[in-house]
């Protein structure tokens, strides 16, 4: 297209919004990117007043995470040297490495549950936002008035209700009890979002599929899904940033097994004094799986956002 | 191929009524024409010979065999759709394909069948296509493919021609028609133009607020209408209505309108109170020897031929006569009606008289 359209933005427009969109992207990222170089500073550096753009990394945040380690006097340290790099960084500051820490643990707990509520909460609302989409269901305004509206309050207003339910069922604590809880929160948003989408795919599609011999069944699965890839993608990613981040009812219903990061990532705070080199590499490797995730569906999510703006 | 039967066919919508009862017969290897306004019920009524709307009641026959509950999977037809609902995430080769493949037949087999098609079809050199940036007409063309390349027992198509530019639309016609007298095998076709339906079909089936008005061949239908719907619906300018009072007998073989007398087919019936004088406008003359006198509101010039307005005692009247005769505005003439082709009606119902020109059409409705 040339810079000369009448109905298109013109050049100098462009320029304007692209140098906005570029500031914007910065200011928003400043945090992300301070919190990335502080898990690579050493402790004193990430402390340091004035604070340091230029330091000498280090993995002394990274290592701290993944591990748990005591303070040893200098003749035992003396006697140990060390066998390994991220053993000599820890000697360095007089301490030796006891074990490995939680975090994998609790990571991979994230990922299981989010990933987990996730998929039940895109199957879940597929299938209902397909039948609210193409059938005669009695009611169906109110139904779908019904499943908004449990969206319309914080879902942490009702965390009492719902810790005295999981403890009555024995659902704290487990991961099936907050695959459960962030599907039940998910779904109303899966349902609505996907039913915008299936609404827009043609009907005939499916009829000609029927007629071409195929059952109900495979005329959803080989017809309609692919065409509502691109909601489903979007619905997902949506659905994994609410699991993923979410930090009060992690907080309030997990503690020993079903713990996910985000209540985790803080409680490194607490050991050895201020470490925040390790919580920043703690932060930094939480935002990896969401950050791909996207990268992955980009494409869909851009007209997630959009839709419903522009008819084809 | 097939013989279709449609018997007592009805389907409501919660309190709206889309077809009442419906009954008609489509033999095999016909063309056939589902035709009416929109919102008659023409397409609910396809799409119930489909499967993909049950009847409230009332049977469908596919050779034979009520398959009125059956879902259209089990049904072998084919269908194409208005906007022809090709899979837009495949290709044009894997649409072609696909109601093959749910059969389960071979590769190679579907390859031949596939190539087979598109060489009817002449789109062997866009197989390999996304059908996303396909023309209409070449659409069409896939969609037919789609249609053909199983052998169905019949086609069903709603208003195929419908999403296509004007001119384009002649031609698919008569590839449409030129594709049908090749294969032989039982269409029904559905669409809300009269002259498609006329140039197309071998029989039509009119169709208002979801009611058969009539059933029979292109001709019967324009020349010997059952209702005023059908007069008006089918024709261009639609068939003339004079109103008058008056009773005839049978055996009749005149009317008095405004104390001149016109001729009519002999009447099977008598009738007294409110008619209607049915005439097409190309059986109407202008003549200065006949009694019944019009004047003249109105000309257009159409080539070959023209359509005169004329105001009457008893109406509007449109008379097309040869475009070199002269016809001046606000010049009062004779009006000659041919009176053989004349259809008088019921003005409070609608209907037909019975007389000698529609005696034995009628019946079919």
């Amino acid at each position: 297209m040339s810079g000369a359209s009448v109905t298109g933005p013109s050049r100098r427009l462009k320029w304007a919004a692209g140098i906005l969109v570029v500031g914007y992207a910065l200011i928003t990222l400043m945090p992300l990117l301070w919190i990335m170089a502080t898990g690579f500073k050493t402790s004193p550096d990430s402390i340091a007043y004035p604070p340091k753009v230029i330091f000498a990394p280090s993995l002394e945040g990274y290592v701290n995470l993944f591990t748990t380690q005591t303070r040893q006097t200098a003749d035992y340290l003396a006697a140990n040297p060390p066998q390994t790099w991220y053993e000599k960084i820890v000697h360095d500051r007089g301490m030796v490495i006891t074990g490995t820490s939680r975090f994998g643990e609790r990571f991979m707990n994230s990922v299981i549950i989010g990933f987990g509520s996730t998929f039940l909460s895109v199957v879940l609302g597929t299938l209902a936002a397909y039948a609210f989409s193409r059938y005669r269901i009695p009611l169906k305004d109110d139904l779908m008035f019904f499943i908004l509206s449990t969206r319309m309050m914080p879902p942490v207003a009702v965390a009492i209700p719902i810790f005295l339910m999981f403890r009555n069922l024995g659902l704290s604590d487990t991961h099936a009890g907050m695959i459960l809880l962030y599907t039940a929160v998910n779904l109303s948003l899966a349902v609505w979002l996907l039913k915008g989408f299936i609404d827009e795919i043609p009907r005939e599609y499916e009829e000609a599929a029927l007629i071409d011999g195929y059952t109900r069944f495979q005329a959803f699965t080989k017809v309609v899904l692919p065409q509502a890839a691109t909601g489903i993608a979007s619905t997902a990613i949506f659905c994994l940033i609410f699991a993923w981040n979410e930090y009060a009812f992690a907080v309030l219903l997990t503690s020993g097994t079903a713990q996910t990061a985000p209540p985790f990532i803080p409680t490194i705070i607490g050991v050895g004094g201020r470490d925040w080199p390790a919580v920043a590499a703690g932060a930094t490797i939480f935002l990896v799986p969401v950050v791909v995730f996207t990268v992955l569906l980009r494409k869909h999510l851009l007209r997630g956002i959009t839709f419903g703006a522009v008819r084809k | 191929m097939a013989e279709i039967v449609i018997r007592n066919l009805r389907k409501t919508f919660g309190d709206f009524t889309a077809v009442q009862s419906s009954s008609f017969r489509i033999e095999d290897g016909e063309f056939f024409m589902l035709l009416g306004p929109s919102g008659c019920g023409k397409t609910t009524t396809l799409r119930m010979i489909a499967g993909l709307e049950l009847p409230s009641a009332g049977e469908v026959y596919i050779d034979g065999e009520e398959v009125g509950q059956k879902p259209a999977s089990q049904r072998d037809i084919a269908f194409v759709f208005q906007m022809f609902a090709l899979y837009p995430h495949m290709n044009v080769r894997r649409n072609i394909a696909y109601p093959l493949v749910s059969q389960g037949m071979p590769r190679a087999q579907v390859r031949a069948k596939v190539a087979e098609v598109a060489g009817i079809l002449g789109i062997e050199d866009i197989l390999d296509r996304p059908v996303g940036g396909l023309s209409g007409g070449d659409r069409q063309r896939v969609a037919l493919g789609r249609a053909i390349v199983r052998n169905p027992k019949c086609f069903l198509m709603d208003e195929p021609l419908g999403a296509l530019d004007a001119e384009f639309r002649e031609h698919m016609a008569d590839e449409l028609r030129a594709l049908h007298d090749r294969m032989g095998a039982t269409t029904v076709y559905v669409t809300h133009d009269q002259l498609e339906a006329m140039q197309m079909g071998d029989k039509i089936v009119v169709m208002n607020h979801g009611v058969v008005e009539q059933f029979g061949t292109p001709q019967d239908i324009y020349d010997k209408p059952a209702t005023m719907f059908v007069a008006d619906f089918i024709g261009s300018p639609p068939m003339n209505f004079l109103r008058f009072h008056g009773s005839v007998a049978t055996g009749d073989a005149h009317v008095r309108l405004h104390h001149q007398v016109l001729a009519v087919p002999a009447l099977r019936e008598p009738f007294d109170g409110g008619m209607v004088y049915g005439v097409r406008p190309e059986h109407v003359r202008l003549s200065d020897a006949a009694g019944y006198r019009g004047e003249i509101i109105a000309a257009e010039y159409l080539g070959t031929t023209q359509i005169v307005t004329l105001k009457t005692h008893n109406g509007e009247v449109k008379a097309r006569i040869p475009s070199d005769q002269r016809a001046r505005m606000g010049e009062t003439v004779g009006l000659d009606f041919n009176g053989a082709t004349v259809t008088l009606f019921d003005s409070q119902s609608g209907r037909a008289i019975r007389s000698d020109l529609n005696e034995g059409v009628l019946s079919h409705g």
